[in-house]
């Protein structure tokens, strides 16, 4: 059996044109296929940064909030009634939106703008310069460090800008573990500053954060929540209500589909013509094969052996070339939403599982029906 | 007293349906010997090489039998024919059919491979064939870069690597000019025939006759007539 599967692999291997050719199109087919995936999977985990980093187990908001940024505002006694319910520990109100800020320079730029519940600052960053409690302090705000802080002009402890005719000073910089979409750069201060700075209309609790008792309590204050006419969601089910969003209700999910369809496909298709091609080239040497004495059992072993070879080299060098690439594109682009996950993974080698057993099958069909006797014959 | 190497009883062979159905051998009947070179000759399409297929094992006949060296082999199942073939029988075709992507040597030891050999065992053995057609300092090459005459000469290498009993040459000089066909066939003669051994050859090559025990003449799917040596002009 050794033997048939070295005289497979150097049949394969030793026609350099075909296999590269069978690398190239198989290796280009998955790099697609992982790159649009992860594209997408990192746009997922951006749309949903803020609820990745402000971390609260249970969201309650009004029901027609469909990604984290287009909050609803809700009237202040949400916050009590929630409060009163039973099992839970605490809830405070968070504020989400965004403002325009009046640099020194003159310059205006668009920012997202974060309030926490002043008394307990739930869903704080980490500082990495300054000193939490500079929160409290007049005017007193958190920058983000992430690729977008340069809009605002290397801000540092101490710079100042404008922000609705209200002064606003920077007094600490923060990180955070989830990057935002949307380009912009962002800002944390406490919801009473918040709210006073930027002008809502009536209602100003965007989200009210719940800490639950125990996690049976969860079911509970959902059924409660939902009694007062809101919705209560808990931190995974708002990631995954964000996914489904940009996943079926934007254009970015189906185009990302479609991608990935057309890199299989554009995949499937070059390693299945040159495969095919390949098969036909040895076809007479099969059927003096099989008149030699081999049977059809050894036949299938060798192409199915060729075909899983190529499939799996392939893979390989999709999936180091993706990585590669991303890791570039990481270096320069600290928030290049890109992120390889084992699901991305999955579904490339699925893939490219499909395209040999496909390379696989129409190879064996030609190989089990040619007849030695037509080898003969020439 | 010589033995009864292949033993042809009644074949008979047609392609197609109907209308278009063509009795490509009609009844054939023959004996070969081991220690022989058995000759098939006849115009083209008389069904030399189906009557060839159906006596190595791989064409079924629609009925009559072939027995090589006692064994029936039509009423083998389709493994067993091919270890039969592959144990029994050598097999030259007509365009050598060698592997354009393994080196000489490999193909030589492709039926050792197939017989499970392990790779160096094969490639050793097989380099002792290489040697015995003259060809040992073209192991490493690919059979495209040798000339047709070697490529033949591989291929009988091929052929004999599993000392078969039975050898089967379709052709062997059809693409060769005279001078190589004649020495491709007394190295044959001298250096591959012997008592066990029995060698089936569909030819037109007149100018190879002289090498034939006994010729077998074939017209339009029929045995016309089977010359011994002793006959042939
Ligand atoms: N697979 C097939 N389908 C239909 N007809 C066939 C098939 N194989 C052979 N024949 C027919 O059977 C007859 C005998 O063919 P065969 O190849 O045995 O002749 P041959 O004597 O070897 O001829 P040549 O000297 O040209 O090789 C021919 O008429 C041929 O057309
Ligand atoms: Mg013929």
């Amino acid at each position: 059996m050794k033997g048939i599967l070295k005289i497979a692999f150097k049949l394969l291997v030793n026609d350099k044109g075909k296999f590269a050719a069978l690398l190239m199109g198989i290796t280009f087919a998955v790099f697609l296929m992982v790159m649009m995936t992860s594209i997408f999977s990192g746009v997922l985990r951006s749309a949903s940064s803020v609820v990745i980093n402000i971390g609260a187990k249970i969201w309650v908001m009004d029901p027609a909030v469909t990604t984290v940024a287009n909050s609803i505002p809700m009237p202040e006694f949400v916050e009590d009634a929630v409060r009163s319910i039973d099992g839970v520990k605490f809830a405070v109100p968070l504020f989400s939106g965004s403002a325009t800020l009046r640099l020194t320079n003159g310059a205006y730029q668009a920012v997202s703008i974060l309030g926490l519940d002043d008394t307990s600052l739930l869903g704080r960053p980490e500082l990495m310069e300054g000193n939490i409690d500079d929160i409290f302090a007049e005017n007193g705000f958190l920058v983000i460090k992430d690729s977008e802080i340069n809009k605002l002009n290397n801000p540092h402890i101490g710079t100042t800008f404008e922000l609705n005719e209200h002064r606003g000073v920077i007094v600490g910089i923060a990180k955070v573990a989830a990057n935002g979409l949307f380009g912009m750069p962002t800002l944390y201060t406490t919801y009473n500053r918040a709210i006073q700075y930027i002008p809502t209309a009536r209602y100003t609790t965007s989200y009210v954060l719940v800490e639950p008792k125990s996690p049976e309590a969860v079911q509970h204050i959902k059924d409660e929540v939902k009694k007062l006419g809101y919705v209560a969601v808990t931190n995974e089910e708002f990631r995954d209500n964000i996914s489904t969003y940009y996943k079926y209700k934007t254009g970015l999910g189906t185009n990302i589909l479609i991608m990935t369809l057309i890199s299989f496909i554009v995949g499937l298709s070059i390693s299945g013509q040159t495969f095919y091609t390949f098969i036909l080239e040895n076809l007479d040497k099969f059927g003096a094969l099989k008149a030699i004495g081999a049977k059809s059992r050894e036949l299938i072993i060798m192409i199915v052996f060729q075909a899983g070879f190529t499939a799996l080299t392939g893979y390989g060098l999709g999936v180091g070339l993706c990585t590669l690439m991303i890791g570039l594109a990481k270096m320069r682009l600290p928030n290049y939403a890109s992120v390889v996950t084992f699901g991305n993974l999955g579904i490339a080698f699925i893939m490219v599982l499909i395209i040999a057993i496909f390379s696989s099958l129409i190879g064996v069909r030609k190989v089990l029906k040619i007849e030695p006797f037509d080898v003969f014959r020439g | 007293m010589t033995k009864t190497a292949i033993s042809a009883h009644q074949l008979v062979k047609w392609f197609g349906e109907g209308e278009a159905r063509t009795h490509a051998v009609k009844a054939a009947s023959f004996e070969a010997n081991f220690g022989e070179i058995f000759y098939l000759v006849g115009p083209s399409g008389s069904g030399k090489t189906t009557l060839l297929s159906m006596v190595s094992g791989i064409l079924k006949p629609e009925s009559g039998s072939v027995t090589i060296d006692e064994t029936d082999i039509w009423t083998l199942s389709n493994d067993e024919l091919a270890d039969f073939r592959l144990n029994r029988i050598g097999f030259v075709f007509q365009d050598y059919h060698l592997f354009p992507r393994l080196t000489t040597l490999e193909n030589v030891a492709i039926p050792l491979i197939l017989k499970q050999r392990v790779w160096d065992d094969a490639l050793q053995e097989a380099l002792k064939y290489l040697e015995i057609v003259g060809l040992k300092d073209r192991a490493h090459l690919a059979p495209f870069k040798l000339s047709g005459g070697e490529q033949q000469r591989v291929a009988i290498a091929r052929a004999i690597v599993s000392q078969p009993d039975i050898l089967i040459f379709d052709e062997p000089t059809a693409s060769l000019d005279g001078d190589t066909g004649k020495k491709i066939m007394s190295f044959i003669n001298d250096e591959i025939l012997n008592d066990h051994r029995c060698v089936l050859v569909v030819t037109h090559d007149s100018r190879i006759f002289e090498y034939a025990d006994k010729i077998m003449k074939m017209e339009d799917g029929a045995v016309t007539a089977i010359e011994h040596k002793n006959e042939i002009k």
